[in-house]
């Protein structure tokens, strides 16, 4: 096999099995009081590191650049309760306009 | 007389629309990935079939940087799984959307992707399980279809960074966290979490700041309701 082909393969199966994890080993099932606490958190948690990560991740180092101008937009869209659509688009003009100039 | 759309309801279609938002920015990321996945050498099929069973954009384009490198395939391998290793405790907080036999389950849970996720996330560990598997087709449709565009005729495309796509997906993750913030114990893990990342980003693989920032969820055990 090919090494693209390896990688297509391991990547897809082990990805398929972290995103089947929740829904195929637990399903619809209660948790116990004490998981399901945990479990509850998780929507914060994760979105708060994505919202870190991919503002200002980059390889191995911490980045600011126009990413960090266009969640700020962003948050002022939020502060102004503009429907999430609008936030995005925003954020995406916010983010060109600072590269553009900068 | 119809009763007016109840918050929920209302909700959903604020979600709806903002994944179709979304699903336009995920094309032009797809198509930015086909186009770096032939340059870095994978053909036409191989990107094709990875975005359509991998279906994650960090984990694809950072294979396509990895790849040509000396170590190539392991440590495109190893740098993918670590960067997907984060859908394990996100398929875990929405595993009570899915019903039924377990081949069913399997296969809608490949809908689940950060964008989806974040869009059905409702606060206090409730989802909106239409939003997820809605927004989910709708982006993997789009991933693919870009993806395909890419690999055939990237070139025309350009960066979509010009486009300042990079900043609209944190910007549409903090806009779905805010509304959560308001417990308490969820404001103090998100924060505890986001520390854990930020000052893990310059000293550990990428992928890793995710998975470790999770353990602020331990704060859950201490009581008081999330």
């Amino acid at each position: 096999m090919s090494p693209v082909w390896l990688v297509v393969l391991v990547v897809g199966i082990a990805t398929w099995a972290f995103k089947a994890a929740g829904p195929v080993l637990l399903g619809d099932r209660e948790l116990p009081e004490p998981v399901a606490r945990v479990a509850a958190l998780l929507a914060p948690v994760l979105l708060s590191a994505l919202v870190v990560t991919q503002t200002v991740g980059g390889d191995n180092e911490l980045v600011l650049d126009a990413r960090l101008a266009g969640v700020a937009a962003g948050a002022v869209a939020i502060a102004a309760r503009a429907p999430l659509a609008l936030v995005v688009v925003i954020a995406a003009l916010a983010t060109a306009l600072t590269r553009l100039v900068s | 007389m119809s009763s007016p759309p109840s918050s929920s309801e209302t909700r959903y279609r604020d979600g709806l629309r903002a994944a179709i938002a979304v699903a336009a920015t995920v094309w032009f990321f797809g198509a930015s990935f086909g186009l770096l996945a032939r340059a870095a050498g994978m053909g036409v099929l191989a990107p094709l079939v990875l975005s359509a069973t991998t279906f994650a954009g960090s984990a694809q384009f950072a294979i396509t940087s990895i790849l040509g490198t000396p170590g190539g395939a392991a440590a495109a391998i190893v740098a993918a799984v670590l960067l997907n290793t984060r859908y394990a405790p996100i398929s875990i907080s929405v595993a009570r959307l899915f019903h039924g036999p377990r081949l069913r389950r399997l296969v809608e849970s490949q809908l689940i992707v950060d964008e989806s996720w974040a869009l059905a996330s409702r606060g206090g560990g409730r989802f909106d399980r239409r939003l997820l598997l809605g927004a989910g087709l709708l982006l993997y449709v789009s991933w693919l279809s870009g993806t395909a565009v890419g690999v055939f005729a990237g070139d025309s495309l350009g960066d979509p960074k010009n486009l300042g796509l990079d900043g609209a997906f944190p910007a549409l993750f903090l806009a779905l966290l805010v509304p959560q913030l308001r417990a308490p114990q969820a404001a103090l893990a998100a924060v505890v979490g986001g520390a854990i990342a930020l000052v893990l980003i310059p000293v550990t693989p990428p992928g890793t700041p995710i998975v470790a920032a999770s353990a602020a969820c331990l704060l859950g055990l201490r009581g008081s309701k999330p």
